[in-house]
């Protein structure tokens, strides 16, 4: 107990990088996620057939592999096998194709969940639009947005987080993510070597993470409990 | 000059023709009541009179500009719809009022939308908001929900949700009210109170086109009566000749269901 105590310290200030860097990757992939699932959910809905078509055989290719697939096939496949890197060296590099992977995946599920909830506003909301003399956009954003947010707050709310945990999978290809930074301790890192603690502890970063996410999300949701 | 004039209206979905050569006129100020059983084609005549659908064939002509003539290609034109449609209100059997929006809100919010098209918006914008909010409240205790402006949509009952679809209508002042089953939706009680309001409409010489399942209604409030039947005007006059002394034998039929109650 009292090596622990002593450890402490150094371990949580390798942890805190770490998890910066998980942070890191969950805002970039929500911040490309957000509108990429849009533009997927467009496409899926378009009634322009090969469109419709291809973007949701994407879909099921994206939701049907596992993401640490995804990952490695991102990272490794320009540079082992078509022999031109393009993710550049180190961690940059490594940030970058976990990003780009990350951005994608999570899009074509909010794709679904969008579609979901674009398809849910009734009908009647934009006949009613169009009777009085609204135009496409002006129905859009004054009239469906809101119901549909308010309709994907839920599903939206599991995936943000799904997604503070999945960030961990990146360690895959060796992001510097907090699972790495618990890792180190074990094979030898700062003096400290052989311990399988600082790997557990991490788990106290994703719960208290998700606490602070859960109560946000619930907030909002009781914000948009205004109207039914 | 009738206000409008439809002629020769055509419509089909896939293989199934839903109008035939449906053709009527109404005048300023009077009220047309169309009757008929489900599936006889009332509310996509509606619809098309609204340019929700659009008919295969046909002529639509209000205060005798030509809206809409399936034979004339500029007549079609998707950026004109949306000006064309503002002669026309609609009022829908499910309401269709914004949640998100209160009573108040519902009534303004297309016009406000419209109200930023003026050249003059920006300058005028303080002026303009407060006729529009004056507007609305008159409209609203006309329909006797002074008392609900700021109440949202789930939080009235559905008789007081259909009279501010009316009352969100009026606001655009259209020359012509349509009302697509309005009290449909609705139990006996509340169905009353929507239907005085229309009557109240009525009496202030508001031109309006109403299917309606309400025969006594229609007698009452119309001055001209419609029977469609399978996509066909098969009858039509005023409400005592329809009512009393109908020519078709089919009229009679459907006429007897309600009056034997």
């Amino acid at each position: 107990m009292e090596l622990i105590l002593e450890q402490m310290p150094i371990v949580i200030r390798a942890l805190n990088v770490g998890f910066i860097q998980t942070l890191k990757l969950f805002f970039v992939t929500l911040i490309g996620a957000f509108p990429l699932g849009l533009v997927i959910a467009f496409g899926s809905m378009s009634s322009f057939k090969p469109l419709s078509y291809i973007t949701k055989i994407f879909v099921w290719i994206i939701r049907g592999t596992p993401l640490m697939i995804q990952l490695l096939i991102i990272y490794y496949f320009p540079g082992l096998v078509l022999h031109t890197p393009i993710w550049g060296g180190g961690e940059g590099g490594r940030f970058l194709a976990a990003a780009v992977s990350f951005i994608v995946n999570y899009a074509c599920y909010f794709s679904e969940i969008y579609r979901g909830g674009i398809q849910g506003v009734p009908v009647g909301q934009e006949e009613a639009g169009l009777v009085l003399g609204m135009t496409k956009t002006q129905i859009f954003f004054k009239i469906t947005l809101l119901q549909m947010i308010k309709r994907i707050v839920p599903p939206m709310s599991n995936e943000i987080i799904t997604l503070v945990k999945d960030t961990s999978l990146a360690r895959i290809i060796a992001l510097q993510e907090i699972i790495w930074a618990g890792q180190a301790f074990m094979k030898g890192s700062q003096g400290i070597s052989g311990e399988i603690w600082p790997l557990f502890f991490t788990a106290v970063y994703y719960l208290i993470g998700n606490g602070i996410l859960t109560l946000l999300l619930g907030r909002l949701e009781k914000k948009l409990d205004y109207f039914r | 000059m009738s206000i409008l004039e439809v002629e020769h209206i055509c419509k089909s979905f896939e293989h199934t023709e839903v109008l035939k050569d449906i053709s009527f006129s109404l005048e300023k100020g009077q009220v047309l009541s169309i009757i008929g059983s489900s599936g006889s084609g009332k509310t996509t005549l509606l619809r098309c009179l609204n340019f929700l659908e659009q008919p295969d064939r046909g002529v639509l002509r209000v205060n005798g500009e030509t809206l809409f003539d399936a034979g004339d290609a500029a007549t079609r034109q998707e950026s004109e719809i949306r000006r064309k449609r503002l002669h026309f209100g609609l009022v829908f059997q499910s309401f269709n009022l914004f949640p998100q929006y209160t009573a108040m809100e519902n009534v303004m919010l297309a016009k406000e939308l419209l109200a930023k098209e003026q050249p003059d918006y920006k300058a005028r914008k303080k002026e303009i908001h407060a006729q529009i909010e004056a507007q609305a409240r008159t409209l609203l205790d006309e329909m006797g929900l002074s008392g609900r402006r700021d109440n949202y949509p789930h939080q009235l009952s559905g008789g007081q949700c259909q009279r501010v679809a009316i009352a969100r209508a009026l606001a655009l002042q259209p020359d012509i009210l349509c009302f697509d089953e309005p009290t449909s939706a609705l139990d006996p009680e509340l169905t009353g109170e929507v239907l005085k309001v229309i009557k109240e409409l009525a009496v202030q010489k508001t031109t309006m086109i109403i299917v309606t399942h309400e025969m006594a209604f229609a007698r009452d409030v119309a001055d001209q009566v419609i029977f469609m039947d399978e996509g066909y005007i098969l009858e039509q006059g005023d409400p005592g000749q329809v009512f009393e002394t109908p020519r078709e034998e089919r009229t009679r039929q459907f006429l007897s269901r309600f009056t034997q109650g």
